[in-house]
């Protein structure tokens, strides 16, 4: 059913679909208007035998999913930022458990200093966690990959973030082809756990391991990251053929025939990103998009095969590791280990300064004319800015205008 | 594509407007977008939201820099910030104020076309039928008057859907005051 809504009561249509059993959150911007309807519906009564709990913070949230889901419920939650952080603990007891809880990270920025818009440094934050992340490029995307996050985390037997932008998507108001509840009803069946918390046959979950299996509990999650590669593209191919919306997937690739240059870009900036490329198509430069969907597990051999023969890569980051480089930039350059591909990462939207159309016509020129030199280049630097402080502060600028890149940076701390 | 900025002041409905000019064109068949500029948004301090029309997928995100129509449903913003900024050639204005666009914006009235830049007193429609100073539907359905991108209907529909009841059928009213007024300025008639 075609519907103009919010993007966040998208989500909540998507999570009411699924027939959760558990849903507990802690509001937090821009997730706060999903958990509000999904509220609203148990209340009522659109969203049957789900028990909504309300909770004092996000650790309690994260809290009550586990038990909510170690009981055998099918559990849902949403968080973004901060309110991510505060659940870490929970977090990581989470995918220790196997438990299958699907949870939206309405993507944001981290403070200090407090910032409430888009960039994905939170659920990057939480790379090792064992948890799957799924990226998503629109709001169709985000309902549709809510519905198959379910049935994911629950073959795989890991949780599930998924991961939109917060405000350019969850605010945002768009045309949504809602799915049937008999056709969701067909597509994940009810909740069958292997095993859960039952007090008339009481066990326990997640006692003291040492030494001697530690590890091999470690390494049998990392095959179950492995064995979930699979299950993300079965998964992905009944859904299409289901509704017939073209979302999910571990990646997918937009113009890439015959391309000289691929860009690797994940989130919602892949839309305006297309538009870009449209229009340098038009103008005879062979550029396509690699759309990263799915952070962990990483899909490395996919995206060897999806960069194929190209010579040039370049990555739009949202996000980057302080004192390190890029975060997605080294993952790419591991799958494409051994080839002569040259890769580089150009990090820009930070905070939510916005990525527009211009924004991938700079990094697609800068490219293809050589100018990023380094492995790193903050696209979109306002160096007037930048020099207003350190000229005060240390009495050094950095050339105006200039791609602001590694070597920049080492100048500026006298480092050749 | 139709590209729109909405300019007003939180608690205007500013972000709301863009939702249901959305909403008007999607019930009309076509793709639409809307979405506000997000900030820390106060009672009063300026406010933007963006709204975008076209007849396929929309799938850039991208805040709205050369907008095809802008509608500003607080004329204090006039002195305030340029809330024209990028406007295209062939673009539309349409500004809540009871005065002749000529007296108000003498220059924009000579950049864009003859009937491009056009006053409603929106929040005296608002005023007399809702009771309180919501200039949204009389803005939006004023902007349908100027372009003929969407009906009347529409904008009454949108929000009736979404405000059922005594409110939405207030804003209805509102909107049928200001599209008819621009209307026959258009006509030119005697608000002409």
């Amino acid at each position: 059913m075609l519907k103009q809504i919010e993007g966040s009561l998208g989500i909540a249509e998507a999570v009411a679909l699924c027939r959760p059993g558990a849903v507990c959150a802690y509001p937090i911007s821009p997730q706060t208007h999903i958990v509000e309807n999904v509220g609203k519906f148990v209340k009522e009564g659109k969203l049957q035998d789900c028990e909504f709990v309300n909770v004092e913070s996000e650790f309690s949230a994260m809290s009550v999913s586990i038990g909510a889901s170690a009981g055998g419920v099918r559990t849902y939650t949403a968080t973004a930022s901060q309110g991510l952080l505060y659940m870490v603990e929970g977090i990581y007891n989470a995918s220790g458990l196997g438990l299958p809880i699907v949870m939206t990270v309405a993507s944001r920025a981290i403070g200090a200093p407090i910032n409430i818009w888009n960039d994905h440094s939170d659920s990057l934050s939480q790379r090792d966690s064992g948890w799957l992340q799924l990226f998503c490029e629109s709001n169709q995307d985000a309902l549709d990959t809510h519905i198959m996050a379910f049935k994911i985390a629950e073959e795989v037997g890991l949780p599930v973030m998924v991961c939109m932008d917060g405000f350019v998507l969850t605010h945002a108001f768009e045309r949504l082809d809602i799915p049937s509840q008999e056709q969701i009803d067909s597509f994940l069946p009810e909740y069958q756990p292997k095993e859960f918390l039952d007090p008339k046959e009481p066990i326990s979950m997640g006692a003291m391991v040492g030494p001697e299996a530690f590890t091999e509990l470690r390494f049998l999650i990392q095959r179950k990251m492995e064995k979930a590669l699979d299950v993300i593209e079965r998964v992905t191919k009944e859904y299409r053929e289901l509704t017939g919306h073209h979302s999910g997937g571990l990646l997918d690739c937009y113009r890439c025939e015959d391309a000289e240059l691929k860009l690797i870009i994940l989130g919602s900036s892949v839309g305006t990103a297309k538009d870009e490329v449209d229009r340098l198509r038009d103008q005879g430069i062979k550029v396509g998009i690699i759309s990263l969907k799915s952070y962990r597990p990483f899909p490395y051999a996919k995206l060897r095969e999806a960069i194929g023969d190209c010579k040039k890569v370049v990555c739009l980051e949202r996000s980057f590791s302080y004192g390190a480089r890029g975060i997605i930039c080294p993952e790419v350059k591991r799958a494409m280990e051994g080839t002569d591909c040259d890769i580089r990462t150009t990090v820009a939207g930070l905070g939510g300064r916005a990525i527009f159309g211009s924004t991938i016509n700079k990094i697609v020129h800068a490219s293809l004319e050589g100018k990023l030199k380094d492995e790193i280049t903050w696209i979109d630097m306002d160096t007037k800015l930048l020099n207003s402080y350190l000229k005060d502060a240390e009495g050094v600028t950095v050339p105006e205008d200039a791609l602001v890149d590694d070597s920049v940076l080492k100048a500026t701390v006298g480092h050749a | 594509m139709l590209q729109i900025r909405l300019h007003g002041r939180g608690g205007q409905g500013v972000v709301t407007a863009a939702e249901m000019l959305s909403l008007s064109a999607f019930l009309e068949g076509h793709f639409a977008q809307a979405f506000p500029s997000f900030g820390s948004e106060r009672t009063g301090a300026p406010v933007v939201a963006y709204a975008r029309i076209d007849n396929k997928e929309i799938r850039t995100h991208e805040p709205i820099l050369e907008p095809d129509a802008v509608v500003v449903q607080d004329r204090t913003l006039l002195t305030a910030l340029d809330v024209f900024a990028g406007i295209s050639d062939q673009g539309f204005a349409i500004i809540n104020s009871a005065e002749a666009p000529e007296q108000i914006v003498p220059e924009l009235c000579e950049r864009l076309p003859k009937g491009h830049v056009l006053t409603v007193p929106a929040t005296d429609f608002a005023m007399q039928k809702i009771g309180r100073p919501l200039p949204g539907a009389p803005m939006i359905a004023a902007l349908a008057a100027a372009t003929g991108v969407f009906k009347l209907e529409s904008v009454q529909k949108s929000f009736q859907s979404r405000y059922p009841g005594k409110v939405g059928d207030a804003n209805a009213e509102t909107a049928a005051l200001a599209y008819e007024f621009i209307m026959n300025v258009k006509n030119g008639g005697q608000n002409a």
